[in-house]
């Protein structure tokens, strides 16, 4: 296990090194002068130089790297043009809720598609099946901003039963820690809802399939004559079984969650990487985004690490057979 | 996939119409109504005549569906509904634009990978490992804030964005047809790699190249969509479906059609991508025709 773990954190943080190398690049060797696109458009020239000279962009290529390099991993991130405060200050406050809508989400989308799996796979070729299948794929192919915009229609403007948006009220700091965090998983409801319905079916779709092929394997037969009851061959003897790759799938999820959370966090003014991101476009804040594009990949490869450590410990078949390659 | 089949017959069948699961009725349901799309968007011009985004009456301000305007009026008096129609062009061209580059991108990294020396091998797909552990939008975001926006630029870069997966799926099919006998065989007769790359693997990755067209087509329509909604995709005077969207939000309470309508027809036109993709897997997919080869 250890020299496993060794390796595959090794690896991590070569690619971790790889990431920032290919955000660089992207920024420096994108057309044109990272000023030029924007921030500093109404800045005379004098200004500008002085500007160029603080981000040091007159520097050779390799130097800005190196300096660049180097500043990341000792935790400066550089100023955000349009807030003028550290951009590690920005971004760290965006993490924290990205990562709770994120997670929250998560959970939503798998209870959702264990529910459909089994219910497909129980009412296998009938009606139930097909419905429950064609509504997942209808919501799977939905605009998740829009899907967001109508929840927030229904659920928040027209019935009221939830707050149209932010991550808690303006009173909240007032409120008895209880209280908080009920006010807090009320502006979290919608979100996270809007992520986990948009994107349960992936995952619903495969545990269906694993489902199928549990049912066919003798384990099942062997319950079955000894007089097990349909439905607890689904859920105590098959659903454990189909799982399992579930663990390796979360590490593929992550950075579609992620992704998806940019979308939701728009829509619900919800105070997230992707809304940082959203925000800073509009001013051409560009070390914000380099910042949190570099961050959304470093937690998808710590999630896909956590995945396959993860993995190594639920199942030993994979530690028998042979050395894992990264 | 037989004994499905069997078990469909045997027990309460739905009516034909619902089994979108998989198979052929998916393929006709997801053909049909991208056929439908497509023929709105070529005759744009003549089912919606005259400007879309030329200003309306200032009376016809934010009226609701009716029958003059079957989906009402947008906050500057125009037809709701000719600017759909216009609109789906935009979708479309972004969505098989930005496909084709993913696709024929994704395909020669996973070609030369698949049938390239090992090192190249290695690296490629180390490479195409570091792509996909950035979630695609903010790579996108990145890309696009360094630029001007535009519908161009937004097509190239959600098609640069979003080759790895179809990389890493037609490397994993190059790997297994590379230990097929013909293709040794063309090894064997001194081809060079070039040659059997094209020429004898490619054409039996059409299948999975075909499927994962049609699955891209619809994830890339959503992402442009998104991209207009935050005003960083097509630009005004250009109608588009997630803009229409964008323009409808601070009105939604009042006139939930401007926004409602156009992600109507975003949803349609991608489950018809996706019927389509599922649809052409259930036709195609090339474990099955492997399992029919070895019969």
């Amino acid at each position: 296990m250890i020299p496993w773990l060794a390796r595959r954190l090794l690896w991590s943080l070569l690619m971790l090194v790889l990431l920032m190398t290919m955000v660089f690049a992207i920024v420096r060797l994108a057309p044109g002068d990272p000023l030029d696109a924007g921030a500093a458009e109404s800045v005379d020239a004098r200004e500008r130089q002085l500007l160029r000279e603080r981000l040091g962009l007159d520097e050779p290529l390799a130097g800005q790297y190196v300096r660049w390099v180097s500043a990341c991993l000792r935790g400066d991130w550089g100023l955000s043009l349009r807030q003028q405060r550290p951009v590690a200050d920005v971004v760290g406050e965006a993490v924290g809720p990205t990562l709770l809508l994120t997670l929250t989400a998560y959970l939503l989308h798998l209870a959702l598609a264990v529910l459909a799996a089994v219910a497909m796979a129980a009412y296998r070729g009938r009606f139930i099946d097909h419905l429950v299948g064609g509504a997942g794929l209808v919501l799977l192919s939905l605009p998740g901003f829009w899907l967001g915009l109508m929840l927030l229609l229904l659920f928040a403007r027209q019935l009221g039963w939830f707050p149209a948006g932010g991550l808690q009220s303006v009173d909240a700091a007032l409120l008895p820690a209880g209280a908080r965090l009920l006010d807090l998983l009320r502006h979290l409801a919608l979100p996270a809802a809007t992520l986990a319905l948009g994107s349960y079916m992936g995952t619903a779709r495969y545990v269906r399939a694993a489902l199928d092929e549990a049912m066919g394997q003798e384990f099942i037969l062997a319950a079955r004559s000894r007089g097990v009851s349909e439905r607890r061959l689904l859920w105590r003897h098959a659903l454990p079984h189909a799982l399992l790759p579930l663990i390796t799938l979360a590490g593929l999820h992550l950075p579609q969650l992620l992704g998806g959370a940019v979308v939701v966090e728009v829509v619900f003014g919800w105070p997230g990487l992707g809304r940082v991101s959203v925000e800073a476009i509009g001013a051409r804040d560009y070390p914000v985004i380099m910042a949190t594009t570099f961050l959304s990949a470093v937690l998808v490869t710590a999630g896909s690490l956590l995945a396959d450590a993860g993995y190594r410990r639920a199942d030993p078949r994979v530690r028998l057979t042979g050395p894992g390659t990264p | 996939m037989s004994d499905e089949v069997t078990t469909t017959a045997a027990t309460a069948a739905p009516p034909a119409f619902l089994r979108l699961n998989e198979g052929t009725n998916a393929l006709r349901a997801g053909l049909g109504i991208l056929l439908l799309v497509a023929v709105v968007a070529l005759l744009a011009p003549w089912l919606a005549p005259g400007d879309p985004s030329a200003l309306g009456p200032a009376a016809d301000r934010l009226l609701p569906p009716s029958a003059a305007h079957p989906l009402g009026t947008d906050m500057l008096g125009r037809d709701a509904l000719a600017r759909l129609v216009h609109g789906s062009r935009v979708s479309l061209l972004a969505g098989w634009l930005s496909a084709l580059v993913a696709i024929v991108l994704g395909t020669g990294v996973g070609l030369v990978a698949g049938t390239g020396p090992r090192w190249l091998d290695r690296l490629l797909m180390t490479f195409t490992d570091a792509c996909l552990s950035f979630p695609r939008i903010f790579l996108i975001l990145l890309l696009v804030s360094l630029t001007r926006p535009s519908l161009t630029l937004t097509m190239l870069v959600i098609g640069l964005t979003g080759w790895m997966g179809v990389a890493r799926l037609v490397r994993a099919e190059t790997l297994s047809l590379r230990e097929r006998e013909y293709v040794a065989a063309a090894r064997g007769l001194g081809l060079s790699p070039w040659r059997v790359g094209t020429r004898h693997v490619l054409p039996s990755l059409w299948p999975t190249v075909i499927v994962a067209t049609a699955l891209r087509v619809g994830s890339a329509i959503l992402t442009e969509s998104f991209l207009s909604f935050l005003g960083l995709g097509a630009q005004e005077p250009t109608v588009s479906w997630g803009a229409m969207i964008q323009s409808g939000r601070p009105v939604l309470l009042e006139a939930w059609w401007l926004t409602a309508f156009p992600g109507l027809a975003l949803a349609l036109t991608v489950v018809g991508c996706n019927l389509l993709g599922d649809g052409l897997r259930g036709r195609l997919d090339p474990r099955r025709m492997k399992a029919a080869r070895h019969e």
